[in-house]
């Protein structure tokens, strides 16, 4: 009974010790291909995701042996951890106000490249037969917006006082996907997300404009961080962001000009 | 008096203690640095502030619920995991062990599959009563109830376990039913592993974060727990999480001294 056991553990040992060098030898294979690849990290803000993933992908087609790597997160949470040293190369918050907060590590002034306004979305169904942001007002109407303490959050708030909707939401969400996960999913009957949100999540969602946001626009800054191994590379990926082929990429993305 | 009594072992070896330092170094360390980084000044103030309070009492009351349905509901599939011999025993034991390792976030999305509006049982509901779990209380109790009851049945299924079932068996042929028995006999044998299932299941639920927001949203008074405060506050103003950390972590130590004095000490 015992050798059967005990060589059952050596076989899973062995395993668990081989199985994190496997992915390693993966890995070091594709990097060898390329003669000593040059990579840049870009931090970027969630909303950013599609459009960036894009641009990342026209930035390596046009420079041969360059990678871009992407981390998408809320601004805030990614301009803590350029401003906590992250090794990375470029940051882009949604906001102006955490793009100030990393001072401390922009290499020079960050530049405004995209704006964005907040739309109104419900489900496909519109449960709660939705026609107007006033409909808010509606006890029955359960409608989700981020937490205040979030870009999305403060200028959503902002919005709903402005058009006087008492009445208060369901949930405040950590970020503009949750908010939009809530819509999606059908749990809330309607959300408060970046036109460039309900354009990426299509027929999943209907969109109503709110009234006044024009005086409620986000604008999105993007600089090069101090601790960047590549600088001369990352202002070539802010050139191409602030440059004609970025910003039509972003167009087509709902982003307004900067 | 055992000092004197225990036999000469020779030196502690290296190779053990020199892992064993670094790992007590990795779950000390960050824990010191978070006392030393908060804002002790702020911490009175922080303690009085509405949404701390809100989210103190909430985190309590949701934490001691999941305790009482643990108790409840996880005692029994604990006794018939272990006691009944049905098919596919072994199989029901792995389910219900699965969120022992899923992430909590996917355990939200489960939840929301199953009891939301549109949920396989949610939808059911909503349209027979009106009623939907999402953006309540009871969404919390519930999410903290499925991350932490793993853990609470594998406890206690281990103490019934290893009590043995040949006590039941003695008080059966003195002609005790079942329920007599389970009551008078097994129960009592199993207490200690009920115990420390209750407090790794109300530890659990302490900190349960990523199911709650997930399937019961985040809103103050109502669903915002103390995790889900911290990282919101995370995003706006670190020097607030770490003093509203500060207040969770010491909440989490004085129950678990309380629990050492009590029933954890072990000979």
């Amino acid at each position: 009974m015992r050798v059967p056991t005990s060589r059952r553990l050596g076989v899973l040992t062995a395993l668990l010790v081989l199985l994190p060098l496997a992915a390693c030898g993966g890995g070091s294979g594709a990097g060898g291909e390329r003669n000593a690849p040059s990579s840049i990290t870009v931090l970027a803000a969630s909303s950013l995701t599609g459009a960036f993933t894009e641009l990342g992908k026209r930035f390596e087609s046009e420079n041969p042996g360059v990678s871009v790597k992407f981390a998408f997160d809320s601004s805030a949470t990614l301009a803590q951890q350029a401003v906590g040293g992250a090794p990375a190369d470029v940051l882009a918050t949604a906001d102006q106000k955490t793009m100030d907060s990393a001072q401390q590590v922009q290499l020079d002034e960050p530049k405004v490249f995209a704006t964005n306004v907040m739309v109104l979305v419900t489900p496909a169904d519109n449960p709660a037969g939705i026609t107007s942001f006033s409909d808010l007002n509606t006890s029955s109407v359960k409608y989700v917006v981020c937490v205040p303490t979030a870009p999305c959050g403060s200028v959503g708030a902002a919005l709903l006082e402005q058009n006087h909707i008492t009445s208060d939401p369901v949930s405040t969400e950590v970020d503009v996907k949750s908010v939009l996960a809530k819509v999606t999913s059908g749990e809330a009957d309607a959300g408060v997300v970046y036109k460039t949100d309900a354009i990426a999540a299509g027929d999943q969602v209907r969109t109503l404009p709110i009234p006044g946001t024009k005086s409620q626009v986000t604008t999105y800054p993007i600089v090069t961080l101090t601790q960047s191994k590549n600088t001369s590379l990352s202002q070539e990926f802010i050139n191409l962001v602030t440059g004609p082929s970025g910003q039509q990429v972003l167009r087509q993305a709902g982003f307004g000009p900067p | 008096m055992s000092e004197t009594a225990r036999p000469r072992l020779g030196r502690t070896p290296l190779l053990l203690l020199i892992p064993g330092v670094i790992a007590a170094l990795l779950l000390v360390v960050p824990m010191v640095a978070l006392v030393l980084a908060t804002p002790w000044g702020r911490l009175a103030s922080q303690l009085t502030s509405p949404a701390v309070r809100e989210a103190l009492r909430l985190t309590v009351l949701a934490s001691v619920l999941t305790v009482v349905l643990c108790l409840l509901l996880g005692t029994p599939l604990a006794w018939l995991l272990a006691r009944v011999d049905f098919p596919g025993r072994s199989l029901l034991r792995a389910a219900v062990l699965v969120p022992l390792v899923l992430p909590p976030v996917v355990a939200g999305v489960a939840l929301v599959t199953a009891l939301g509006r549109t949920g396989l049982v949610g939808r059911p509901i909503d349209q027979a009563f009106g009623y939907t779990f999402p953006f309540t209380t009871t969404a919390v109790v519930i999410a903290h109830t499925f991350v932490s009851m793993p853990f609470y049945v594998l406890s206690v299924e281990g103490a019934l376990r290893s009590s043995g079932e040949e006590y039941d068996a003695v008080a059966a042929s003195l002609g005790a039913d079942r329920w007599t028995t389970f009551r008078r006999i097994t129960l009592p044998l199993a207490l200690p592993g009920v115990i420390a299932g209750s407090a790794l299941a109300w530890a659990r639920s302490l900190g349960e974060f990523g199911a709650t927001i997930t399937f019961a949203g985040n809103f103050p008074g109502t669903t915002q727990t103390m995790p889900s405060l911290i990282y919101t506050q995370l995003q706006s103003d670190p020097l607030v999480a770490r003093t509203v950390s500060m207040v969770l972590l010491s909440l989490s130590i004085g129950v678990l001294v309380l629990l050492r004095n009590q029933w954890l000490t072990r000979p």
